[in-house]
């Protein structure tokens, strides 16, 4: 079937079967390779990606869904040539170790900072709790959101 | 913490940005999965299904379509073995089944639809025996899978006459302390590609070790060591999951592409087969018996340890060591038993996995120190302050610690850090925080010997290499891999200061084999302080060269640099590990020095328990680390909060459930690993008492943090319900089964 779709602002229109999971249009058809597969069964979190501004697993999604949506990876949330204040932050403050998490990660945060400008530390830790990572124990992530965003209140 | 910013050299004890961050970040970076391979085939394995049996035979249906598939078995092979430290593990199973998910037939096709069904295709006919498949029922020899007694391996440490000094002591504890499987859970799964061509065989997937992977290679191949190249992937976290067992899939991918005219064949393991096929951490059951004077001094210890190596040997052997040398803790025994013995089972073999026999014997000694303490009426910390190693402590190997023990202070900073006296008293049995919920708090205190065990780095003979580069650049050349500990980044540092050149100057080659010297294995908390300090020294040799040469002919590094390469075509500075003087270790009688260095922790835990769901929060972790020399503060401190936050999971929530030989749990939803919501806040101090060998002092740091978690753990949530485990995971029904056994025993 033909899909018509949004990828990191690019309209895209694409003949797919239509139960083909949105992380192999994404691998094996576009070559977008930021989002990856940890479990393909929805635990892990590495293949999050922002479907319409929220944060999904793309291992569940079947391309048929997509239809008009806007889809967004780690390849267009974050930039190596033109890094965010976000960006750096996770670089610099240990956020990042084997990387395999890391672009659902940014997905996961990202989508919490389109809907709360501030977050708190909880709401830090709530938005990845999807998000598997099994090399940092998770305070330098957070501590990297907070750095950027100076939450007001409930600062550990 | 204060992070020191990061300076225009990014030489050690400052925190550059590391170098793979930028493109991980964004998605650029190319994982073993990630990179586009045309005509590539698919692979996959088919396994026994069998705990234990024989092979009769293996059909394919003949009412399949096989056109396009590549099939693979014992039968193709002619050395059917994978090397590692013994060479008793197969590549495909041939005759005997020795587990559950043995591998027995090999599948590669290009489309994987057909692959899978192809899969359903191979009937594979197996006799089944009687498995063995836990530590109680190989000790019992119902059935004999090894030797004569399904004992695979024995060692010992000997010092003083322990059962003479136990027997003489005012006070005697025993106990038996068991701990289970703990699977990796890298976030990537193993991945491995491989191909033929003029020059070989070349494999390239995710992995710690690519020597030995080459060395598995050249060996049961038969082709010569130029003709096999192993290049190292991207690898997405591996936790010594991906130390010996990219070797198995590496030689299967290999003969595969053989079979297939030299096409490249890839194998993607999904994370159930992931679970079920690789290795794991080793259970294992530990029982102890010590004899102390009243007033809490340590007399004498004797352990007997048994590891359940699984079905093959891989590293159990060097695991074992690793254990029966940190058996007796951070303490000062005058005498020292240590018993171990690895026995085979019929379930998957296990490996290496971060702290490599050390969590299981540490988890038991310091649930024992709390046990003695109790026994005393003293404070469980006070009890180890009092018995700690320290300057010119003998260990259990007759080992004298002549420098680098920063244990005491690692104690100091975590008790003061944690308010862990005043929490003593206000928390603790029925002192409830809430309605129903009690709060604890406990430390543990542990050693990690650093580098190879015994002999191994002086076997290891370790090669460096850098080279000065165009322009005033220099490359490092080393095995040692990046799989997320930040090996690029620190070699980096070592070598800039070392070459008296600033941080972006330096280049860290992609290890690749016959490219890179052989730096021995990523693995054994070995990488900044033996392979490191090679690093150091190299880059300090090439750094002279090119002053020497500003010397005779001025011009500035860059400007000396070039000259002296259109001179002499290419400068390369080579170092090889040297044992230090005197330094020796007998590996019959394991006497001598274990280690070159030991890393020292003390973890506090502070922990709720809800007595209505019986769930254990913890709310607090304050570790202090005594890492020698903080390389980089960012990345070092990552390491422990990492490697603590995978021993809380080991101690509260991840627990493999068997069942005739079989996995119950082989996914993430049933295998539970710790997310963001269960994380504590963490309060992470990093001590500096320098190992002279190291390099700026630096001590290895990577496995220790997998030790102190659980037994504070424990020891937190004794305090919090008065409830004493000697096994974990401590899960709410385990908890529960407690709370209740313990009303009844109140009750009548």
């Amino acid at each position: 079937m033909k899909v018509t779709l949004k990828i990191n602002g690019e309209t895209l229109t694409l003949d797919v079967p239509p139960m083909m999971r949105l992380i192999d249009v994404l691998r094996d058809r576009l070559d977008r390779t930021a989002t990856k597969e940890g479990c393909g069964e929805g635990e892990c979190g590495t293949c999050t990606v922002l479907v319409d501004g929220e944060a999904m697993n793309a291992c569940l999604i079947p391309i048929g869904q997509c239809e008009g949506r806007s889809i967004e990876t780690a390849e267009g949330l974050s930039s190596a040539a033109e890094p965010t204040a976000l960006d750096r932050a996770m670089v610099e403050r240990g956020a990042v170790q084997c990387g395999f998490c890391t672009p659902g990660m940014v997905a996961s945060v990202r989508g919490l900072l389109r809907r709360v400008e501030k977050p708190t530390e909880a709401e830090i830790r709530e938005a990845i709790a999807g998000n598997i990572c099994r090399c940092t124990g998770y305070k330098r992530i957070v501590e990297a959101v907070m750095a950027v965003t100076e939450p007001a209140e409930e600062r550990r | 913490m204060a992070e020191r910013v990061a300076g225009t050299a990014g030489w050690m004890g400052e925190a550059p940005a590391r170098v793979d961050g930028p493109g991980k970040l964004c998605g650029a970076t190319r994982y073993a999965a990630d990179a586009k391979r045309d005509g590539v085939l698919h692979a996959a394995v088919v396994r026994s299904e069998v705990a234990r049996g024989k092979l009769i035979g293996i059909e394919l249906d003949p009412g399949f379509d096989w056109t396009g598939i590549v099939v693979v078995t014992a039968s193709d092979i002619a050395k059917n073995v994978v090397a590692e430290v013994e060479e008793d593990l197969p590549i495909v199973a041939s005759g005997e089944i020795r587990h559950m998910y043995e591998p027995v037939a090999l599948l590669a096709c290009e489309d994987p639809v057909r692959l899978e069904r192809a899969k359903a295709h191979v009937r594979v006919e197996v006799e089944a025996l009687p498995a063995v498949l836990t530590i109680e029922q190989a000790l019992a020899c119902e059935a004999v899978i090894y030797g004569t007694d399904n004992v695979m391996r024995r060692c010992g440490v000997e010092q003083g006459d322990a059962p003479s000094a136990i027997e003489a002591s005012e006070v005697k504890v025993r106990g038996t302390y068991r701990v289970g499987h703990q699977e990796h859970v890298y976030l990537e799964p193993q991945v491995m590609v491989a191909w033929w061509d003029g020059d070989g065989v070349h494999v390239e997937g995710s992995l710690q070790c690519p020597y030995y992977v080459h060395h598995a290679l050249v060996h049961a191949l038969g082709e010569p060591n130029d003709r096999v190249q192993v290049r190292q992937a991207v690898t997405g976290g591996a936790f010594g999951g991906k130390e010996d067992y990219p070797s198995v899939i590496a030689l299967q991918m290999a003969l595969l592409s053989r079979k297939a005219g030299g096409r490249a064949v890839r194998i993607v393991f999904d994370r159930k087969e992931d679970i079920e096929a690789t290795t794991k951490r080793h259970p294992a059951r530990v029982e102890l018996q010590s004899g102390c004077d009243r007033d809490g001094t340590l007399r004498a210890l004797e352990a007997k340890v048994v590891l359940d190596a699984g079905a093959y040997h891989t590293l159990t052997p060097v695991v074992l060591s690793r254990a029966a040398l940190h058996a007796a803790g951070a303490y000062r025994w005058e005498h020292v038993r240590v018993e171990a013995c690895a026995v085979a089972t019929n379930t998957p073999p296990n490996g290496a996995f971060r702290g490599f026999g050390a969590p299981q014997v540490l988890f038991a000694v310091e649930r024992h120190l709390d046990a003695i303490a109790r026994e005393l009426g003293m404070d469980p910390l006070e009890l180890r302050k009092k018995n700690l190693l320290g300057i010119e402590s003998v260990t259990p190997s007759g080992q004298v610690l002549e420098s680098s023990v920063g244990v005491r202070e690692c104690v100091e900073v975590a008790e003061a850090r944690s308010g862990y006296r005043e929490k003593r008293g206000r928390l603790g049995v029925g002192n409830c925080v809430g309605s129903r919920t009690v709060r604890g708090i406990g430390a543990s205190v542990v050693l990690h010997g650093a580098g190879f065990t015994g002999s191994g780095e002086e076997r290891l003979k370790g090669v460096v290499a850098v080279d000065l580069l165009p322009g005033g650049r220099v490359r490092v050349r080393s095995s040692s891999t990046e799989m997320g500990q930040g090996t690029e980044t620190v070699f980096r540092q070592i070598a800039a200061e070392g070459a008296g050149v600033p941080f972006d100057r330096i280049e860290v080659a992609v290890p690749v084999s016959g490219i890179v010297p052989d730096s021995g294995p990523t693995v054994a908390s070995r990488t900044v302080m033996v392979v490191g300090e090679l690093v150091r020294q190299a880059a300090s040799d090439l750094g002279e060269r090119v002053r020497r040469e500003i010397e005779a002919g001025g011009g500035d590094f860059a400007a000396a640099g070039d000259r002296l390469l259109a001179r002499e075509g290419a400068v390369e500075c080579k170092r090889q590990f040297v044992p230090a003087p005197g330094a020796k270790f007998d590996d019959a009688t394991y006497r001598g020095v274990a280690y070159g260095a030991y890393g020292w922790a003390c973890n506090v835990v502070e922990v709720e328990v809800d007595l209505d769901t019986c769930e254990v929060k913890v709310v607090g972790l304050w570790t202090a680390t005594d890492v020698g020399r903080v390389v980089h503060p960012v990345l070092c401190a990552g390491q422990v909060e990492g490697g603590t936050l995978q021993a809380l999971g080991w101690a509260l929530w991840e627990e493999l459930l068997w069942k005739d030989g079989r996995i119950v749990n082989p996914r993430m939803t049933s295998y539970i690993v710790p997310t963001s919501l269960d994380a504590p806040p963490m309060v992470t101090e990093l001590i500096e008492a320098p190992y002279e060998r190291g390099p700026g002092g630096a001590k290895g740091v990577g496995e220790l943090p997998m030790d102190g978690g659980a037994p504070a753990v424990a020891a937190a949530i004794e305090h919090a319900t008065g409830l004493s485990f000697a096994s974990i995971p401590i899960t709410p029904e385990r908890i529960y089964d407690a709370l209740q056994k313990a009303g009844r025993e109140a009750r009548s």
